[in-house]
């Protein structure tokens, strides 16, 4: 049987086939122009073209969060690949399964200072799960299994970006093609399976506690364990607090729903969290925007840690029980081995203390209060978009005043804290789910940083919204010199934005305003009305809201600062 | 014990693949883990190249250092030696300044801690020695009486005794 040859590019393009990649976001240049070629001729491969490489990577991250899938995303050699990094570093943190193809100048020239060089393996390392620079006749030899490798690895055990370096003449040369045998892939491994004895532990610490409370994170998002969360909760009657990273994957209106703990979580989040002897935490690692000062974080409970990198168990808080498996298959475990547990006291009591501390904020200023215009947009929507995020002020309020109901309609730079990353994201969501109704909340701040992915909306009739809380203010960092440095605003006011309407209107799509608190409502139902084309709407909020609750960085629950509604001392 | 800040050693077994010591140095480096000392060998496979690493930390800190360094997919295994009875070897060069006068009498030191004359130049000796790294420290301590020119280490190497690893 006579082996069958293909050019590297083509081989490229095969492999994205196998593994369903009919989309991927790329910007080419001189070193992946023999993959664009490759491009022209393949049918079931779109490439979206960005106006950015860091447009790309975010989109290609948000298009991972909302379908489940791997993420792709191409940029050329040098300037172009260093302009994935903050997209890739994006996705390490928040664990997001995405395959990075980058061009690399020819392998003879790899090394000499030569034109568009960069060392992008050597600069991705410790922001990617693995990388390659194809350039070894090892590597080219196998190349096609090198790239089922790289998609391998970025959904396997715990998921997170992984980057191919491809030289001109790599993609450009001839590549034996060969056929795929997952199980025959160099770091293939069985699913690793939670011992019976640390189920049957957990399960008894579960049915004996008298306080117990379940945190879910990011994990729980990657492994769709969504339903067996519910179960699980619903079965032992435990309250269930969520991460940032797991917004959605506990519906938000549930009774059983706790929200959000930590630095600018509700209070009653934390409160639960505190006050527990038992937490139960599932595919999140103890970020220390969740614990605060670590020695008086949760001090009396005990720890059950489910996490699939086992690395993450013991890492930052120790546990009594440490189960290193899938969210999803050790929760299901645990739910066949435990016994039911009733309702108690603790339950009723955080039930009411919830009601007694429930998010509130004061909109006395003479321009509308930021949470109310989110509030107006989960009512207007029906609480039923996918939300993306940039990072700041805007990032909290929508994960406060939006409350989701399922997984996978959040996209949000949680472990990084990405300015920049809602837009693109918003792109890659559209694109990822085109049926669903998409929206960026974001800050005038962050806004600009990617504004540019416009062009990427219009052209593809995306109908996402971007919704603009926009206070003239980089808000987080002046509400932080307001609370912790004498009010001394320094570098954050914004005086100077761009006029948005006619920015969004320059680029083709639509640009809305709205100052007063009567139209949020018809502003935004006009802004759904629109289907063909990107909306970006400039909301003018009260300059100086601050986000609470808020616990101070490196303090714990004793210190959390409440809404001071009313409060003159303000 | 295991809460006390020690001098301890993995070995990590790798795959032989360019910039997979930079990958596992930058590991180290980049989560705040400090490294003692490294020695980078073959092994008794030729596609498996063995990375001592001797880390001074307490033993949570260790577990968290395998766990991490496992993860990396040019990594194969991660061996723990803190806790196994091993053989330890570091080689040591040392060159001294020493008058004609004075050479009987590094010769027999050197014969109380077997080390090996390896070189005799114009008012230098060079000295080679083997062996643990409180037996080749108390040597550099000795040989601190005479005027040490130059001197170098090999990063500590560790099997375990036995059956074990």
């Amino acid at each position: 049987m006579s082996q069958e040859t293909v050019s590297g590019a083509q081989a490229l393009l095969r492999v994205f086939e196998e593994e369903n990649v009919d989309v991927f976001f790329g910007y080419p240049g001189g070193a992946v122009i023999p993959i664009y070629d490759a491009l022209y001729d393949a049918e079931n491969i779109r490439g979206v073209l960005p106006r950015h490489e860091q447009g790309a990577a975010h989109a290609a991250d948000a298009y991972a969060r909302v379908t489940g899938k791997v993420g792709v995303c191409m940029a050329t050699s040098g300037p172009g690949a260093c302009n994935l990094v903050t997209g890739l570093a994006t996705a390490y943190m928040d664990s997001v399964p995405m395959v990075a193809i980058t061009g690399q100048v020819k392998t003879n020239l790899v090394g000499m200072d030569s034109f568009q060089e960069a060392d992008v393996t050597g600069i991705t390392i410790p922001i990617t799960k693995h990388n390659y620079l194809v350039k070894e006749p090892y590597q080219i030899e196998r190349f096609p299994d090198l790239v089922r490798e790289a998609f391998y690895l970025a959904q396997n055990g715990r998921p997170g970006p992984v980057l191919i370096d491809i030289p001109f003449d790599v993609s450009a040369g001839p590549i034996a093609w060969a056929e795929r045998n997952i199980k025959a892939l160099d770091g293939y491994e069985e699913p690793q399976v939670p011992a019976e004895a640390d189920i049957d532990r957990a399960a008894e610490l579960i049915e004996t506690s008298e306080r117990p409370v379940i945190m879910i994170g990011g994990g729980v998002a990657s492994s769709d364990a969504h339903e067996e969360i519910r179960e699980l909760a619903e079965k032992c009657n435990i309250s269930v607090v969520h991460t940032l990273m797991a917004k959605g994957c506990f519906p938000e209106t549930h009774e059983l729903s706790m929200g959000m703990p930590g630095m600018h979580g509700m209070s009653y989040a934390s409160y639960a969290i505190q006050n527990a002897d038992l937490l139960i935490v599932i595919g999140a690692r103890f970020d220390d925007r969740i614990t605060g000062d670590l020695s008086r974080f949760a001090p009396d409970a005990d720890v059950i840690h489910v996490d699939i990198d086992p690395a993450e168990i013991d890492k930052v808080r120790p546990a009594s029980v440490g189960i290193a498996a899938d969210a999803k298959t050790a929760t299901a475990a645990i739910n066949e081995t435990v016994g039911r547990r009733e309702r108690g006291e603790w339950e009723d009591h955080l039930k009411q203390f919830k009601t007694e501390h429930a998010l509130a904020y004061s909109d006395e200023d003479e321009l509308m209060a930021p949470q109310f215009v989110v509030e107006k947009l989960y009512e207007v929507t029906g609480g039923e978009a996918i939300i993306t995020t940039e990072v700041g002020q805007n990032q909290m309020w929508a994960a406060q005043y939006y409350p989701l109901e399922e997984p996978r309609r959040w996209c949000s730079s949680g472990g990084l804290g990405t300015m920049g990353y809602g837009h693109p994201a918003a792109v890659g969501a559209q694109i990822g789910r085109p049926d669903d109704l998409v929206v960026d909340i974001a800050g005038d701040g962050s806004i600009q940083m990617c504004m540019q992915e416009l062009t990427t909306g219009v052209i593809h009739n995306l109908p996402y919204k971007i919704i603009i809380l926009n206070n003239s203010y980089l808000g987080m960092v002046r509400q932080w010199q307001d609370m912790f440095f004498n009010k001394r605003y320094s570098g954050v006011d914004l005086h100077g934005n761009p006029d948005f309407v006619k920015l969004a209107e320059a680029h083709g799509a639509v640009g809305l305003r709205c100052d007063e608190r009567e139209s949020v409502v018809e502003t935004l139902e006009q802004a759904m009305e629109v289907e063909d084309r990107p909306v970006m709407v400039d909301f003018i909020v009260a300059k100086e809201e601050n986000v609470f609750p808020m616990i101070p960085a490196g303090q714990s629950f004793d210190e959390i600062i409440e809404c001071p509604i009313g409060d003159d001392t303000e | 014990m295991t809460e006390m800040e020690m001098q301890r050693t993995i070995s990590v077994l790798v795959k032989n693949r360019p910039r997979v010591l930079a990958r596992v140095a930058g590991l180290f480096a980049r989560r705040g883990f400090n490294i003692d000392s490294l020695a980078v060998s073959t092994t008794e496979s030729e596609a498996i190249s063995r990375m001592t690493v001797a880390t001074t930390c307490d033993l949570p800190t260790l577990r968290q250092i395998a766990k991490q360094v496992l993860k990396l997919h040019d990594v194969v295994r991660v061996i723990d030696h803190s806790e196994s009875n091993i053989v330890e070897r570091e080689l040591c060069l040392i060159k001294v300044e020493v008058e004609r006068g004075q050479r009987a009498e590094l010769i027999s030191l050197c014969d109380v801690f077997r080390g090996d004359i390896v070189d005799i130049g114009n008012g230098t000796v060079m000295v080679q020695l083997v062996g643990d790294k409180d037996k080749i420290d108390a040597f550099v301590d000795v040989m601190a009486d005479y005027e040490i020119a130059e001197m170098v280490r090999s990063g500590k190497i560790v099997l375990d005794r036995g059956g074990q690893g």
